[in-house]
């Protein structure tokens, strides 16, 4: 079987860069033509930032890995233009189901509110998100878009100057180097990057072992997330089924620490485990089998000097909760119009320091979670199992003790409440989700949804404000976007944005993450707003 | 709202009672386990995270050796 994932998809092709007799300068280097990667590159050049993305391999990642993805990253995917394709060829899901031995012991619901225009997750396998990214690139190149992709291209060194970034790159044709303003690393947990820096990456190593295998079977299983504790196919361990497309499904195996790792692998004995969990009757191909195991730990620092690190090469979390890819983009997210406002002068290099604070803090609240749920899937003391067990016990018999079953908090995009870039709320009995820090939450609108209309740049969103009183020009970059409530039957205009307020003025960074609000319409304030997000923090 | 740590049983000796008959029978495994879920069953009555935080402190003294 020849899957997509063998198939060559940027092979490698010598550059003029090579030729050249200096060290051809680019604006972007990006290291990695991962799902981090490849949405910073496709944000970056749809700001017209001259980006180039290097790659040692030349096609998609092999196997499911990352397997959900999450509303927020589909939002970001819209404006990079792919949501769309994401959506229509990935499964959408939204009960999840807990079992105990034989016994279900809890369910959950992602019901979706209403007045959103993306699911709360599709599962998608890893190749296809980088697929779509892939094709993206393709249409930017070809609307003359400055973004090049080479793969076939292995880092081999990193220097990191004043001024710029000297990357030493090795191809089957030799190696080159060339001079990057930026270099950003999105090149995984084992970076290259972060290794020839240097650099540390410490955290707690969970001694686990886990079979992930992607099994295609005609299987009428719901489409749900069932997940074990305990099962009578893999006694004191846990399992996962979840429903990926193309008959694919995704099944992970819990194994222990004292395992033999080579003796896993063996097609034989994966058929017999499966054969254990899917019963006797069921037919099944492998497509893809590996054994991994997990710490969560992340970088003190993500940018160093003109270094920057995004996704798995800064933080690392489990695999429960769908927190690592998701995440990742979440990083390229926050980066992308920051980097394009240093590069353009708009703005001062402090501002990166931002997504070093922004990001850290992101970073923090995923590995807690990951790590508590972690902990309660694989308890490693008699104690912790004690209690572990006694959650699941209560659970079957009491509602109180189902909120405490952790089998994975699924991700969420974070508040960033302590950002430097946040004004002070100026509207303080406002809904407590819209506050400055937050990711605008999504509305139906008459003529499509608020976060297609915020787009990619400051917006002003002014509820129930009178135009004319809001003319005055505050910054002709700023884009303005005015909503009546009367006009949204739902109600949700309201209930999202202003709570008990008659009006309300919001700051929308590029990120569609708020960065202030107020009740009244002030263009001096509008102007300090502005300019404290734009450098990084309050005046100095 | 503060952690009562003054008398406010209703009935101090029949409680004491009635928990260790609970664990009569009991070997020592299903002991933990049945004090495990004791835990968790009061500590949800109680609800209050600060209210929580503080027992978690109280119940040091012991195991974690007052040297007063």
């Amino acid at each position: 079987m020849n899957a997509v994932f063998d198939v060559p998809l940027y092979p490698y092709q010598r550059h003029a860069d090579q030729n050249a007799a200096d060290p051809q300068r680019h604006q972007a280097v990006i290291v990695g033509a991962g799902p981090v990667g490849l949405a910073l590159a496709i944000d970056l050049a749809q700001q017209g930032i001259e980006t180039l993305v290097v790659d040692d391999n030349d096609s998609v990642s092999s196997g499911s890995r990352a397997i959900c993805f999450a509303k927020r990253t589909l939002e970001i995917s819209d404006r990079l233009g792919v949501g769309q394709q994401l959506v229509d060829k990935g499964v959408e899901w939204h009960l999840g189901k807990v079992f105990c031995d034989t016994r279900k012991v809890y369910e959950f619901n992602l019901l979706a509110e209403s007045g959103h225009r993306r699911p709360a997750f599709i599962n998608l396998q890893q190749y296809y998100f980088e697929m779509a990214m892939l094709e993206r690139v393709r249409v930017l190149q070809q609307q003359g878009a400055p973004l090049q992709l080479r793969g076939g291209n292995q880092v081999t060194a990193v220097v990191s100057e004043s001024d710029c970034v000297r990357v030493q790159l090795t191809t089957p044709d030799g190696a080159y180097d060339l001079e990057a303003d930026w270099l950003i690393a999105c090149d995984g947990a084992n970076s290259p990057v972060r290794h020839a820096l240097g650099l540390d990456f410490v955290g707690r190593v969970f001694e686990d072992n886990f079979l992930i295998a992607d099994v295609v079977m005609d299987a009428n299983f719901p489409i749900e997330r069932w997940f074990w504790f305990d099962p009578p196919f893999n006694r004191g361990q846990s399992a996962l089924l979840h429903k990926q497309p193309d008959n694919v499904w995704r099944i992970d195996l819990q194994l222990g620490w004292d395992i033999d790792r080579d003796a896993e692998k063996q097609p034989e004995k994966v058929r017999q485990r499966l054969e254990a969990m899917l019963g006797g009757d069921i037919d099944f191909q492998l497509e893809w089998v590996s054994i991994y195991t997990f710490q969560c730990r992340r970088m003190e620092k993500f940018r160093h000097g003109r270094v920057i690190f995004a996704g798995d090469s800064a933080h690392q979390v489990s695999p429960f909760g769908a927190r690592g890819a998701n995440s990742g983009v979440q990083d390229a997210d926050n980066l992308g119009w920051k980097l394009k406002a240093v590069i353009d002068g708009s703005a001062p290099r402090e501002l990166i320091d931002s997504y070093d604070s922004e990001r850290i803090y992101g970073a923090d609240e995923n590995i807690r979670n990951s790590t508590q749920s972690t902990d309660f899937i694989t308890p490693k003391s008699t104690l912790s199992r004690l209690f572990r067990d006694a959650v699941l016990d209560l659970a079957e018999h009491y509602s109180f003790a189902r909120g405490l079953v952790n089998s994975g908090r699924l991700s969420v995009p974070c508040v960033y409440d302590d950002s430097p870039l946040n004004t002070p709320d100026g509207m303080i009995d406002g809904p407590s989700r819209t506050r400055p820090g937050a990711p605008c939450p999504d509305l139906a609108l008459s003529d499509g949804y608020l976060l297609q209309r915020l787009g990619g740049s400051f917006t002003l969103l002014l509820l129930n404000i009178d135009r004319s009183t809001a003319v005055d020009d505050i910054d002709g970059a700023l884009k303005r976007l005015v909503l009546d409530s009367s006009k949204d039957s739902t109600g949700a205009l309201n209930e999202r944005y202003l709570g008990s307020a008659k009006q309300a003025v919001y700051l929308i960074r590029p990120d569609q993450h708020i960065a202030a609000r107020w009740s009244t319409f002030e263009p001096d304030a509008i102007r300090r707003a502005l300019s404290r997000a734009l450098a990084g923090g309050p005046a100095r | 709202m503060t952690l009562i740590l003054s008398p406010n049983m209703t009935q101090p000796d029949p409680f004491y009672a009635a928990l260790l008959s609970a664990h009569e029978g009991l070997s020592d495994a299903e002991s933990q386990s049945y004090n495990a879920r004791l835990v968790l069953i009061l500590a949800n009555h109680i609800g209050d995270f600060k209210v929580l935080s503080q027992v978690l402190d109280a119940a040091k003294v012991g195991s974690l050796g007052d040297d007063s």
